[in-house]
């Protein structure tokens, strides 16, 4: 026979709970409780808070620019319910701060990286993470090496690293996937599929017609999930993660979700995105969403809401007073951890900049008695 | 020299014999089987250091350089990779933070270009950007240079770039001992380092004896060659060998010191400067493109600080600012030993 099929492949898209709060008893099954939801809902809720707070901190000059992960939180906190705290690594972009936090980054080091201090990159001991990540898919490679790591030190760790659509089309995303493929390592490669890469929208950024599937050339599981169904996205990466503890491998999910904000505070959106678009999926939100659930399950009510939305108004004001209350870094901060041990001549920069002089050295000043 | 000893003998091919007058094991090595037996020490030393690369596995790498380590380490220790450098690189970095000591190798200097933003813009910047929280200790092995009759992309000299990257550590040993201390240093270096090894002169007919045991020779320091009084004589990587042909066509009243710099960054300064306020003259030899290259900034430390010294102005020899010729015409590009010896009797009748 001259021709026969070599290869044929599907693709899952997972829900659990619809936008109006309805979930599939079945599929909802096994996953997280009514006790657990309740909890993530109410985190949720507080990172939105913070969220919302650090753009109006931009406005009013008191931070540099942000992106906001507003509408990405149940991505970002499905996935992260999903690792294990101090054992398993994220490796994240900049729109899943509510699993960093989540895995024990203070919440103010996110204010401080965008306030242009790298004291917010000092992921403190103990913390399993790297820090935010600008250049875009740059950091899937280092999941793929550290879980290599734990892979051949055996041990039962796996690292998971984030980023969007528009990541996938750089050559590193593809470089990562097909060591992580090559190597069987435990990485998760968790996309946040939000519709627009900056100003370029998913359709105009790659031809095919999901990003799952460009898993399918690495021979890698590959799902996509309602990256707005909190149960969908912890089920998929719950899945992912016992697969690749138990030696599986990697996996990839593609989470469909919606930046509903601008690409960060130096973006206008309303110059390239349809407002209906973006109205569309306000009804989508994953915060409305979990609480039409939370309602219906007579599990949540208003006054309880105006509970929590005062409780994140105190916790916002502690991260922004923990944020700006850090006193600015010396200027031998520029210096100090460019090596471990200071080289001679950056000791004597390190020093001009302490002194504001020319950084004419003293022996060479003495030249002119020698004349 | 720091001295530690040295696990079972690696390569039984190599001549051994002991020292007379100390006692100390001695191997017959020449560069590039210095830098597989220092691999294959390290790694009998620590096993967090493991080799990835393309074909540095079975094959043993295209320069050999890994030769018979897979068969000792296996293939959780030393890993044939992707064909992509990108990959490389961004992958032991990651290596690296998860626990590891990775030594990647680029199988030629022309192809760090793809792994240049993870070596630029991730594993020099992670020490800084993280304030010490994320270290990036790997050593990456580049064959540099020209010389050696390759094909395109395979006979540059870009150390320049990667010296101008703070962060970064940049070695480029010439002879077989000091590779085997430098690479010895740059495994336990806690910070990144790129460690360029002269391909031209990886298999030099003559070969050094060496110290078998395990020694290191600290990143940053250059190495005076030949003592001299007359003029400063400064190279490194494999132009240090035009240099020396160049000193016995030099007639016996010159009296230069060759310097070997072995570190590119960082620059091991007092050597250099204290060199040329005893000789007042200076030439500098490197086969990378002579403007923006090494050789500026070390006339530049030398005007900071040798001005009164000075009888001469500071000269260079070194490659032309054009594309590296195709091997027809690279031994024309390149600095030569006649031209050394032009340039220090230029300096020396000025």
């Amino acid at each position: 026979m001259p021709v026969r099929t070599v290869y044929t492949a599907k693709i899952d898209h997972i829900q659990i709970m619809d936008e109006h709060g309805v979930v599939d008893e079945k599929l909802a099954h096994g996953t997280l409780s009514d006790q657990e939801v309740l909890e993530l809902y109410k985190y949720m809720c507080k990172c939105r808070a913070l969220d919302e707070t650090a753009f109006k901190l931009q406005r009013s000059g008191r931070m540099g620019t942000y992106p906001q992960n507003k509408g990405q939180e149940a991505a970002a906190i499905g996935a992260g319910y999903a690792l294990q705290r101090g054992v398993d690594w994220l490796v994240p972009c900049y729109r899943e701060n509510a699993a960093l936090w989540m895995h024990g980054l203070p919440m103010h080091y996110v204010l401080l990286h965008w306030m242009g201090d790298e004291r917010g990159n000092q992921i403190p001991e103990g913390v399993c993470m790297t820090p935010l990540c600008i250049p875009i898919g740059t950091q899937m490679l280092h999941a793929t090496g550290i879980s290599w790591a734990f892979k051949i030190r055996n041990e039962p760790k796996i690292a998971a690293t984030f980023f969007g659509d528009g990541a996938t089309s750089e050559g590193d995303f593809h470089e990562a996937m097909n060591f992580a493929s090559t190597f069987q390592t435990p990485t998760i490669f968790f996309c946040q599929n939000n519709h627009w890469a900056i100003s370029v929208p998913r359709e105009s950024q790659m031809n095919s017609e999901t990003v799952a599937q460009k898993a399918l050339a690495y021979g890698m599981p590959t799902v996509q999930v309602d990256g707005n169904d909190l149960l969908a996205v912890y089920k998929v990466t719950k899945e992912a993660a016992d697969r690749a503890r138990a030696g599986g491998g990697p996996s990839f999910i593609e989470a469909v979700t919606y930046r509903l904000a601008d690409h960060t505070t130096a973006d206008d959106a309303r110059r390239y995105r349809d407002p209906k678009e973006v109205e569309a999926w306000q009804g989508k939100d994953p915060v409305i969403r979990l609480r039409k659930y939370l309602t219906a399950r007579s599990l949540w009510t208003d006054e309880q809401q105006a509970s929590l939305d005062e409780e994140a108004k105190i916790m916002v004001t502690d991260v922004i007073r923990a944020a700006e209350g850090i006193a600015k870094p010396t200027t031998d901060d520029i210096f100090d951890y460019t090596y471990a041990t200071l080289p001679p001549e950056l000791e004597v920069q390190k020093r001009t900049l302490r002194t504001h002089s020319l950084g004419q050295y003293p022996e060479q000043a003495a030249l002119s008695s020698v004349r | 020299m720091t001295t530690t000893q040295a696990h079972a003998a690696f390569n039984p091919k190599l001549r051994r014999r002991t020292d007379d007058e100390t006692g100390q094991a001695l191997v017959e090595c020449n560069l590039v089987e210095s830098i597989t037996l220092t691999l294959a020490q390290e790694m009998d030393l620590d096993d967090r250091v493991v080799c990835l690369g393309e074909d540095v596995g079975v094959n043993g790498g295209v320069f050999r350089a890994t030769d018979g380590l897979h068969a000792r380490f296996g293939g959780s220790r030393v890993f044939d990779t992707p064909l992509s450098e990108s990959g490389i690189m961004g992958a032991a970095i990651g290596l690296a933070m998860g626990g590891m000591r990775p030594i990647p190798e680029i199988q030629f200097e022309g192809f760090l270009g793809p792994a240049y933003d993870q070596l630029v813009n991730h594993a020099a910047r992670y020490r800084t950007r993280s304030r010490g929280a994320i270290t990036i200790p790997m050593v990456v092995r580049v064959p540099v240079g020209g010389g050696i009759h390759a094909p395109e992309l395979h006979s540059d000299s870009p150390e320049a770039i990667y010296a101008h990257q703070p962060g970064l550590k940049v070695v480029m040993p010439c002879t077989p001992s000091d590779a085997k201390g430098l690479l010895a240093a740059a495994i336990e270096d806690p910070d990144p380092v790129v460690f360029f090894e002269p391909k031209r002169v990886y298999r030099l007919p003559t070969r050094e004896w060496l110290q078998e045991d395990r020694y290191t020779i600290p990143i940053g320091q250059a190495k005076v060659i030949t003592e001299g009084t007359d003029l400063t004589l400064i190279s490194w990587g494999a132009s240090v060998y035009q240099c020396l042909e160049a000193l016995d066509t030099l007639p016996e009243d010159i009296s230069v010191e060759l310097i070997d710099l072995r570190t590119i960054s960082p620059l091991d300064r007092d050597t250099l400067i204290q060199s040329v306020q005893k000789t007042g003259r200076c030439v500098i030899v490197h086969e990378a493109p002579k403007t923006i290259g090494l050789g500026a900034e070390i006339s530049s430390i030398i005007q900071e600080h040798c001005f009164l010294y000075l009888k001469s102005p500071v000269q260079r020899v070194a490659g032309f600012d054009t594309i590296m010729p195709y091997y027809k015409l690279e031994l024309d590009y390149l600095p030569n030993a006649s031209l050394v010896s032009e340039a220090v009797r230029q300096t020396m009748a000025y």
